[in-house]
């Protein structure tokens, strides 16, 4: 149950991303880059099997059963992904905000259709 | 002294960090001084790549390799640096475009925007990181380092032009990062670990649901690469990008697109090698295929091009298509000559870049769009420093000579590299399996013909305009500090041919290398012998 929740999750979030990346307005397109990147940050977490209850630090320094803990890694690399993403984020704010003034439209391609 | 050269390799990362962080602490107006580091640095870096190219170069092919151990953990563990003979080989092109660029950006460029030299030194960091790490997503962090920077490099010197193809290039960029992520993450989730080699050497113990998995993470890491190497169809962005950024930086590029084209052929020839089993080879046919579509794309693209940055867009694509076939060919010698290629066409391209920004000061001395910019950033120091720039005599004939120079050697004729490189790519093809040459191979063949033809034309169409029916009479005035890193970019294309003999045999003991992965994969994972001479070196 609690893998198909999670599939469902990405799933969702990567559709509604996908939609709103080719959208014409470039907020559109900033809130589905978000989107797709929370979705990719939960299937790294995804990757490394989902687990309840197993801690992913060990206890202490004695021999003991690998299998009691969960998979540390990929948690490490969605803090990683998660820092990137996010810096990206902003940085791209900052060229949309300055395409915006420049262009006087908010539109991807810096003109509006013409109709 | 050893085990000084064994820290040398993680030099190319560290020190271009290290004077990023030095210029962040200066004053924007200390330029000139910004300048003289960066260009130190540069020099630096050059020396250091130069030193690790003929120490890969000792290496005996497919035998080993020089590793740096980060934090001393060993090798599936901890992240290491692996220095080939390819990864060398792209560090000494990634300083010496380095060097050309900034030397140029030195006349005008870096006075265009802010913090040039500190964006500029971090695009170098995570270019040499890019090509020395051996763990995919120490990649991928590399790649969004250099991709920052490159988004900063895209903008300087603002305009309306290149806010709008930066925020194309950021878009595009963003979403492939996150397929790399993708599928970095289900390769890890299938082997258990993101080390190139550790992940190669799984390969085989590969259950046949998990292969087809991996499979399908492949494709997802391939088509990010494809994107950033400008693969038809993912390279529609590609052009007016590099149109639109200034010239140095436009130089710089000429690398980056290079990067996606290296990171599929060191992972497609390492996981896929022979060892690979069932997997063996996969998405050859998809690299050859998108390859050649890239081919014509660039072609149509550089004759239609009426301005000269678009042209010189459009060849990064027939560069970049040229490569992605040789390598999908998946032939030993044919990737010999490719690389062969890639070096000759990356100065050939970075080159042109450059130069094409003197030329265009030719058709239209008034209306320079780096005028207009100036003016909208309020700098008053420029005008002063323009007129100092000397007319140099013969300006005309450098730029037209310089400008034949580039058009030789993207059209691959002789006696510049380019036709060595083409020459080379087409023999290995028709020597391939004894004689019988494939269907596939006769169309490369012929591609490669048809690019070179239209390439040439479309070079000389341009080049009368811009020098034989230019409208004014004025003579440009172009620094001697511009013209300088053209000339020096084809002056090494043309040593690359005078010494094409041990070139050659350096790029066919690359690919040599390259055919035996088992080499690779011994060489990072085996790797204790030079932690411990590192940990020796510790007091």
């Amino acid at each position: 149950m609690m893998e198909l929740i999670f599939a469902l999750a990405i799933g969702i979030l990567t559709a509604s991303g996908v939609w709103l990346l080719l959208r014409p307005r470039t907020f559109q397109v900033i809130i589905g880059l978000s989107l797709v990147s929370y979705a990719v940050n939960l299937f790294i977490f995804g990757m490394g099997r989902l687990r309840v209850g197993a801690p992913p630090v060990l206890e202490s320094t004695e021999a003991i059963d690998p299998t009691l803990y969960a998979d540390p890694l990929p948690q490490a690399l969605v803090l990683t992904a998660i820092v990137i993403s996010f810096a990206m984020t902003a940085l791209f704010l900052v060229v949309l905000l300055a395409s915006r003034g420049l262009t006087g439209t908010d539109h991807v391609d810096g003109r509006e259709d013409v109709r | 002294m050893k085990d000084m050269i064994d820290h040398l390799i993680i030099v190319p990362i560290v020190l271009p960090l290290i004077s990023a962080a030095v210029m962040l602490l200066l004053e924007e107006r200390r330029r000139s001084l910004k300048g003289g580091i960066g260009i130190a640095t540069t020099v630096i870096l050059l020396i250091v790549s130069l030193v690790l190219l003929q120490q890969a170069d000792a290496i005996i092919p497919g035998t080993g390799l020089r590793t740096y151990q980060l934090g001393d953990w060993p090798a599936p563990f901890g992240i290491v640096l692996v220095l080939d003979r390819l990864s060398a080989l792209m560090l000494v092109l990634t300083s010496v475009l380095g060097i050309a660029s900034l030397l140029y950006a030195l006349a005008r460029w870096h006075r265009a925007g802010p913090r040039f030299h500190t964006i500029f030194q971090i695009q170098l960091m995570g270019l040499n990181g890019a090509f020395l790490t051996g763990d995919l997503f120490n990649l991928f962090v590399f790649f969004e380092v250099l991709l920052a920077a490159s988004y900063g490099l895209v903008l300087h010197g603002d305009g309306k032009a290149r806010v709008r193809a930066g925020l194309a290039y950021i878009a595009i960029n963003l979403t492939a990062s996150l397929l790399f992520l993708i599928g970095a993450s289900l390769a890890y989730g299938v082997t258990g670990t993101l080390n190139m080699a550790d992940l190669a050497s799984r390969i085989p113990a590969l259950t046949p649901d998990d292969a087809s998995l991996l499979a399908a993470a492949a494709a997802i890491l391939g088509t990010a690469f494809l994107m950033k190497a400008g693969t038809w169809p993912l390279n529609f962005w590609l052009p007016t990008t590099y149109a639109a950024a200034s010239a140095p930086a436009a130089a710089m590029f000429a690398i980056m697109s290079k990067l996606g084209v290296y990171v599929i052929l060191r992972l497609w020839s390492l996981v896929f090698g022979p060892e690979a089993g069932a997997l063996a080879g996969f998405g050859g046919d998809w690299l050859l295929i998108g390859g050649m579509l890239t081919i014509v794309f660039g072609m149509v693209g550089v004759l239609a091009s009426q301005s000269l940055p678009r042209l010189a867009g459009c060849s990064v694509l027939v560069s970049s298509g040229t490569l992605v076939a040789a390598i999908g060919m998946g032939s030993g010698s044919v990737i010999g000559s490719a690389l062969f290629y890639l070096v000759s066409s990356t100065l050939g391209i970075a080159a042109l870049f450059l130069l094409v920004e003197l030329v265009e000061r030719l058709r239209d001395p008034g209306a320079d769009v780096l005028a207009v910019t100036m003016e909208a950033y309020g700098d008053s120091d420029v005008d002063l420093e323009e007129e100092i720039g000397v007319a140099i005599p013969a300006t005309i004939a450098l730029l037209g000579g310089s400008f034949i120079a580039c058009a030789l050697l993207l059209a691959g004729l002789p006696p510049l590299s380019g036709f060595v490189a083409k020459f080379g790519m087409m023999a290995a093809m028709l020597k391939m399996n004894g004689g019988a040459v494939p269907v596939s191979a006769w169309a490369l063949i012929a591609l490669l013909t048809v690019s070179g033809l239209a390439t040439l034309i479309a070079m000389t169409r341009s080049g009368i305009t811009s020098f034989w029916a230019r409208m004014s009479d004025s003579i440009p005035r172009v620094r001697i500090i511009e013209m300088a890193p053209v000339v020096a970019l084809l002056l090494l294309a043309l040593g690359l041919t005078i010494g094409g003999g041990p070139a050659m045999r350096y790029m066919e003991s690359t690919a040599q290398a390259l055919q035996a992965p088992q080499g690779y994969m011994t060489g990072v994972l085996s790797a204790q012998k030079a932690g411990e001479s590192v940990k020796e070196a510790r007091p």
